[in-house]
């Protein structure tokens, strides 16, 4: 009984260390961008961008804007991601600090999950800023249920910086980097894309059930956050 | 009257090994078939033309590129599983530019010993930030510092980190003559302090033997009070080994 406690008391520490790297992670990137604002204005401009000009292209009435504002929304989020996602290890490569991280002896995975969470607070903070710009422009209001929005949204923020923060490091050695995350993400998020956007649509319309689409997102993180995790070190580690 | 017997002074254990090592870039060799070895405790530097092989010897000691052919091994394993007892510091500072020097010390420390330390080492922050001749209090962040600082905050980042076997690659590149004659005191110093011990310790470690320190430099005059051991490179190969420990260093290479 006491090795048992023993071991679970090594093993919550453990745990409690791999936490600890990535909340030192986490909060080392909020403070970089706290004093340089680089992702954050970016992508704030950028959809901001998207969200006025298609209003003004289309000047849709209530029930188009409630069939398409899904789609506008995640394909804005999307786009502006990429700069985020590109810029966050950018930042890991000037000076080489790169280096400085693969040989810490701490993992690897803690890195990428403090740096996808950092990623996820940016897109969030771009959203909430995003969301009253939105329902003024496209005359909103949700037809279906609308707390369900709660659920979609940072599912599929999630599964945007996830998969995103993973391809932008996986792209850190290429030439054309910046073209190269979308080239590969954009085919490996379709699941989660239509995710998004179908239940987001169905969420605004009220004219289809929402949940198998927030099931297939849910699915979809699990696996790929998973797959992630368990990868990352081999990418970090690549020459 | 007889003598007493003079014990035989032991031989120190090898820290560092590579062995028929090469490197390949595409079709250039920047390493060819290289074997030598560092002892623990033993100061090496490494001189050379740009492009001998200096940076990549370094780089594959620390686990940072893989050989295309032979084998490299620190603390009789692979570099990337003893990083914890390893540093390097780079041409580059390796420190995040919109931080100060001490926030980036923190986080590094952060990483290495994950908080709770649970080591002997005597490195902290505070410490080597000024033995650098840092101000551990200045809030400027590294990238607003003259590139002396920043280098000078790079030495203090490897050195918190307490390593065994600490890896220099052309230090004094952007310091003064003064600064330079500075650190080369501050890595002396840094030879004779204790070396760290993790967890309960069940066997003697090979860092008994105290620190080994490898450093590339062109500037062979600033680093001689820790030339040992001088090793000449040249195109990708080793042409000379002379010094104090040159036969523990080149047993390997020569037979």
């Amino acid at each position: 009984m006491s090795r048992l406690m023993s071991d679970l008391r090594t093993e919550l520490h453990g745990a409690g260390s791999y936490f600890g790297h990535v909340f030192s992670h986490l909060q080392k990137d909020l403070r970089l961008e706290w004093r340089s604002r680089d992702s954050v204005v970016g992508m704030l401009f950028f959809t901001l961008l998207v969200v006025v000009v298609f209003s003004l292209a289309f000047d849709p009435t209530a029930a188009v804007s409630r069939q398409i504002a899904g789609g506008i929304l995640w394909i804005a989020l999307l786009f502006a991601s990429f700069t985020a996602l590109n810029q966050s290890w950018t930042r890991e490569q000037r000076n080489r600090v790169l280096e400085a991280q693969r040989m810490s002896p701490a993992p690897a995975s803690a890195l990428f999950l403090g740096k996808a969470l950092a990623n996820l607070l940016f897109v969030t903070f771009v959203e909430l800023v995003l969301a009253p710009f939105f329902i003024v422009f496209y005359n909103l209001h949700a037809l279906g249920q609308g707390w369900l929005l709660a659920a979609i949204l940072p599912l599929g923020t999630w599964a945007l910086v996830c998969n995103g923060t993973f391809f932008a490091a996986m792209g850190l050695r290429t030439r054309n980097r910046e073209l190269m995350l979308p080239l590969i993400m954009v085919p490996i998020s379709v699941p989660a894309l239509l995710g998004m956007m179908l239940s987001t649509t169905a969420v605004l319309t009220g004219e289809s059930d929402p949940t198998l689409w927030i099931r297939l997102l849910a699915a979809y993180n699990i696996a790929f956050t998973t797959v992630c995790l368990l990868l990352f070190d081999t990418v970090l580690g690549a020459e | 009257m007889i003598e007493p017997a003079h014990e035989a002074e032991p031989i120190p254990p090898v820290v560092a090994r590579l062995q028929a090592v090469s490197k390949l870039y595409g079709g250039f060799a920047a390493l060819r078939k290289v074997t030598v070895q560092f002892p623990a405790g033993s100061s090496t530097i490494i001189l050379g033309d740009n492009g001998a092989g200096k940076s990549t010897l370094l780089r594959l000691l620390a686990g940072l590129i893989a050989p295309t052919r032979g084998t490299v091994s620190v603390f009789d394993d692979t570099p990337h599983s003893q990083r914890r007892r390893i540093a390097y510091m780079s041409h580059e500072p390796m420190l995040y530019d919109e931080l100060s020097a001490m926030e980036n010390l923190r986080y590094f420390a952060h990483l290495q010993h994950g908080g709770d330390c649970g080591c002997s080492c005597t490195a902290s922050p505070e410490k080597v930030l000024r033995a650098v001749g840092l101000d551990p209090a200045l809030t400027r962040p590294v990238g607003q510092y003259s590139q002396g600082m920043r280098q000078r905050a790079s030495l203090a980042r490897v050195l918190q980190t307490d390593p065994e076997l600490l890896l220099l690659d052309e230090p004094f590149s952007n310091l003064d003559v003064d600064s330079a004659k500075r650190m080369v005191e501050l890595l002396i110093q840094f030879r004779s302090w204790p070396v760290p011990t993790y967890g309960p310790q069940t066997a003697p470690r090979q860092g008994a033997h105290g620190r080994t320190i490898v450093l590339t430099t062109h500037q062979a005059h600033l680093a001689e009070p820790l030339a040992e051991t001088t090793l000449t490179m040249r195109a990708g190969s080793i042409v000379s080994i002379a010094g104090q420990r040159a036969s523990a260093t080149s047993e390997e290479a020569f037979g």
